[in-house]
């Protein structure tokens, strides 16, 4: 397109500068809308998925095949602290501890509750759970094997305990004989996850051991890789590591946590029917605006066809004007929507009687927008593409016109 | 009056035809969202209406009562002030649709292979018919026959998990009111099926007298749960109950004891507005430009009417007219359409591949869209309203033209 045509359809653009503005007002509502969306979902994804593996599942485990399904005290890694240290050393990660797990009757002086136990390496634990560092009350517990407990914070009031208080356990050992044991309470911690602070206990991995008659097996060995993109080749490299004897797997976050993923897939499936019908309303907004555009010009037109213009060049002209509506749009939309992004990234963005829905995916009640180069142009790159598609009808129109008819038209 | 109303209606009418492309981009544009905010409303209203059925059923009941300190402490300290049998005295003939007491406790059951913590029910089956789901989701073994009966239901999953199964026994360990450790052997009876992981590892049900023999508080409940007409309308019950029962009490609605589906169909209020609201301004700006342009094109047109003596009122009256046929027509077929999109899929569309995410939505695995003729109103309303306001300023300005200006100045 030479310059001159550019300059023809800028000037062409603003002939009726009320319709473009609205039109404009369209297409940049729509981005300004569609950027602070995505920008919203990827900051609450990313999130959700951290604050969801951050408490216990961690991003792979090692566990025996079918332990996942079915739990049993039976289905075990051998020799977990063993295979733990290995894959330290092989993966060359910190952040891999066993843990064994199994359910129990808690008892204080008032209260009894069934729990889930986990027997947890108390110096390695910090490293692939974000549960000891959200201690409420007391301690975390002491390396080494000692009688003692950490319990969830509902748990804790519910069994009406705290730190110092005993709690006995009564359960069922990995030999089938009864597991019983007396232990004091060392901590309580407080993660905001209901269903963990209700029904989770951790004790020490060797007085687990003891306790449910283990023999140094385990039931998981947790692995933190650096950052969730790094899941896949720590995966591979971590069954290369295991012995090969053992009917053991490597379970990756998405296994071990089928939900997450299936609800972000099942959210970014409802917002792009959102973001779909948005851009379908732009692109009729802009269909009308360019068809009229085209059929006040008829006359116009035809003493250009007369002239000798070709159709194509004409048409090249009308979709120039949609490209500049269109372009115009894109920046003003991106613009605005990357400002009131960065507003709501800072401040925060909350709905009221958001906080109880958050909680259960395991999100705080504020949320942080992030913006990133995708955030910013995804929605207003595809607003963009439909701007030009709705362009094409009333450009091709063009090229039936009777140049003769034309310039007659009213 | 009545027949400027009549001529007003019939020019706008004509007018919008005179350049009929854009009016049909217009209706068409009105028409696709008019139907995205109905369909995608009535789905979101089938998850959310799924969700609290759900969410009732596992409570369950519509309105509850405990002792004040039960949600605090759910164990057996927590017992209801009045008996089994004057609460019964109290509630019978008070004309409740229906209503029945349980022993609601925290207990562990064992297998010989595993042990696992769960809520123990003691229920009394007859009184729980139209109440609890569990009568419907009986899948392997038999239902519980009276409140005397001693076998246990359990979840498929915890079945699974205990590697036991009907016909097998089982020791269900639990405290007493002085928190003596009572323990006994169930056989089970029965296993239920709910799709729901949660609810199938979480509870376990006997009947109403054998749970109270077992935890020595033989007459005593935790629970009353009452079941209305409609769960969106339980105020009354709960103030009905209340009168019913002794002052110490806690008498509450569902949406109080389970404040998540409680604050889900709020937000779910909201959210349909918002939704509403969001389209209406993407389709606002095409009207208004609809408008401005029709305007325009009969600038002298409108010069000569006002000339010819019509009041500006009158030019007002037609373009807002003008504006709201073209909404209305929009809004017809958009809400025939999303009517015609929702009828085949009522029996369900099968959203399985993502069922675990939609649990931990608390929905379940097949979504039933729900068209509410309530919110079929508030969009049509809503749209109207808003297009009538939006359509104001372009009217005013067509109704406040200079004759002679608009009559010399060339199309």
């Amino acid at each position: 397109m030479t310059g001159l045509g550019l300059r023809l359809a800028w000037r062409n653009l603003w002939r009726h500068p009320r319709r473009t503005v609205l039109t404009l007002a369209a297409i940049a509502f729509s981005n300004v809308l569609l950027v602070f969306m995505i920008s919203l979902q990827v900051g609450t994804y990313g999130l959700m998925i951290d604050n969801s593996l951050q408490a216990l599942t961690g991003h792979l485990q090692v566990q025996a095949d079918g332990w996942l399904d079915d739990h049993r005290l039976q289905q075990v890694v051998p020799d977990g602290a063993a295979l733990a240290a290995d894959l330290r050393a092989g993966l060359g990660l910190a952040a891999v501890s066993q843990r064994a797990v199994a359910h129990a009757l808690l008892s204080s002086e008032e209260r009894s509750y069934g729990a889930q136990l986990l027997g947890v390496d108390p110096e390695r634990e910090p490293l692939v759970s974000s549960l000891p560092g959200l201690l409420r009350d007391g301690r975390w517990l002491a390396n080494g094997g000692a009688a003692e407990i950490v319990l969830g914070s509902a748990l804790a009031r519910n069994l009406r305990v705290a730190p110092g208080d005993r709690v006995t356990l009564l359960g069922s050992a990995r030999d089938g004989s009864f597991a019983a044991s007396i232990t004091t309470v060392a901590g309580v911690f407080d993660s905001g996850i209901a269903g963990i602070d209700r029904g989770i206990a951790m004790l020490p991995f060797d007085y687990f051991g003891e306790t449910f008659a283990m023999r140094g097996a385990a039931h998981q060995v947790v692995i933190v890789t650096p950052a969730l993109e790094h899941v896949p080749e720590y995966e591979w490299r971590a069954e290369a590591l295991l012995p090969a004897s053992a009917n053991l797997v490597v379970l990756d976050w998405d296994v071990l946590q089928p939900g997450l993923k299936q609800a972000i897939r099942a959210d970014i499936g409802s917002a792009f029917f959102v973001y779909a019908v948005l851009v379908v309303l732009v692109a009729f907004s802009v269909l009308n605006t360019q068809l009229m555009s085209v059929l006040e010009r008829t006359k116009e037109f035809g003493i250009h066809l007369a002239l000798g213009i070709s159709p194509g060049r004409l048409g090249n002209i009308v979709l120039t004007e949609s490209a500049l509506l269109g372009g115009l749009g894109l920046l003003l939309g991106m613009l605005l929507g990357a400002a009131v992004t960065a507003w709501f990234g800072v401040r925060g963005f909350a709905y009221p009687g958001m906080e109880e829905l958050a909680a259960s995916f395991n999100l705080p009640a504020v949320f942080y927008p992030q913006l990133n180069l995708v955030s910013v142009t995804a929605g207003p790159g595809v607003v963009f593409v439909f701007t030009l598609l709705a362009a094409l009808y009333p450009a091709l129109r063009l090229h039936w016109l009777e140049p003769v008819a034309a310039m007659r038209a009213a | 009056m009545n027949r400027l109303a009549v001529i007003v209606a019939r020019l706008a009418w004509r007018n919008l035809w005179r350049n009929y492309r854009r009016t049909l981009i217009m209706i068409s544009a009105v028409t696709v969202g008019a139907w995205a905010i109905i369909f995608m409303t009535a789905l979101m209203r089938g998850m959310v209406n799924d969700m609290v059925r759900d969410g009732i059923e596992s409570l369950p009941g519509h309105v509850q009562a405990h002792n004040p300190g039960f949600r605090d402490d759910p164990s057996v300290a927590s017992l209801l002030s009045s008996g089994d049998a004057e609460i019964a005295a109290r509630l019978d003939g008070a004309g409740l649709r229906a209503w029945a007491t349980r022993v609601n406790v925290p207990a562990v059951v064992s297998s010989e292979r595993a042990t696992r913590g769960v809520t123990l029910i003691g229920i009394d089956p007859l009184g729980e018919r139209g109440l609890s789901f569990l009568a419907d989701a009986m899948a392997d073994g038999r239902a519980l026959r009276d409140a005397d009966d001693d076998g246990l239901v359990l979840g498929r999953k915890l079945l699974a998990e205990l590697e036991t199964e009907v016909g097998k026994r089982v020791v269900v360990m639990s405290q007493d009111p002085a928190n003596e450790i009572v323990d006994r052997g169930f056989r089970v009876g029965g296993g239920f099926d709910t799709g729901l992981d949660q609810l199938e590892e979480a509870m376990v049900f006997t009947g109403k007298h054998a749970a109270q023999a077992l935890l020595g508080i033989e007459g005593r409940v935790t629970e009353l749960a009452v079941l209305g007409n409609d769960f969106r309308a339980v105020d009354g019950l709960v103030a009905q109950v209340r009168a019913l029962l002794p002052e110490d009490t806690e008498v509450l609605p569902w949406y109080e004891l389970d404040r998540y589906i409680g604050a889900m169909l709020d937000v779910m209020d909201g959210f349909v507005l918002v939704w509403i609201v969001v389209i209406f301004i993407a389709l606002s700006f095409g009207v208004v430009n609809t408008l401005v342009m029709a305007i325009f094109e009969r600038t002298r047109e409108i010069g000569l009417m006002l000339a010819l003596g019509m009041r500006p009122s009158g030019i007002l009256l037609q373009v807002v007219c003008e504006s709201l046929i073209l909404l209305a027509i929009g809004l017809a077929l958009g809400t025939g359409l999303a009517w015609a999109t929702v009828l085949p899929l009522r029996g369900g569309i099968d959203i399985s591949s993502v069922a675990r995410g939609m649990e931990m939505f608390g929905a379940g695995s097949t979504l039933y869209p729900e068209l509410l003729w309530r919110d079929v109103r508030l969009a049509v309303g809503v749209v109207l309203l808003l297009g009538f306001v939006a359509s104001l300023p372009p009217a005013w300005r067509a109704s406040r033209y200079r004759p002679v200006e608009a009559l010399t100045r060339s199309a």
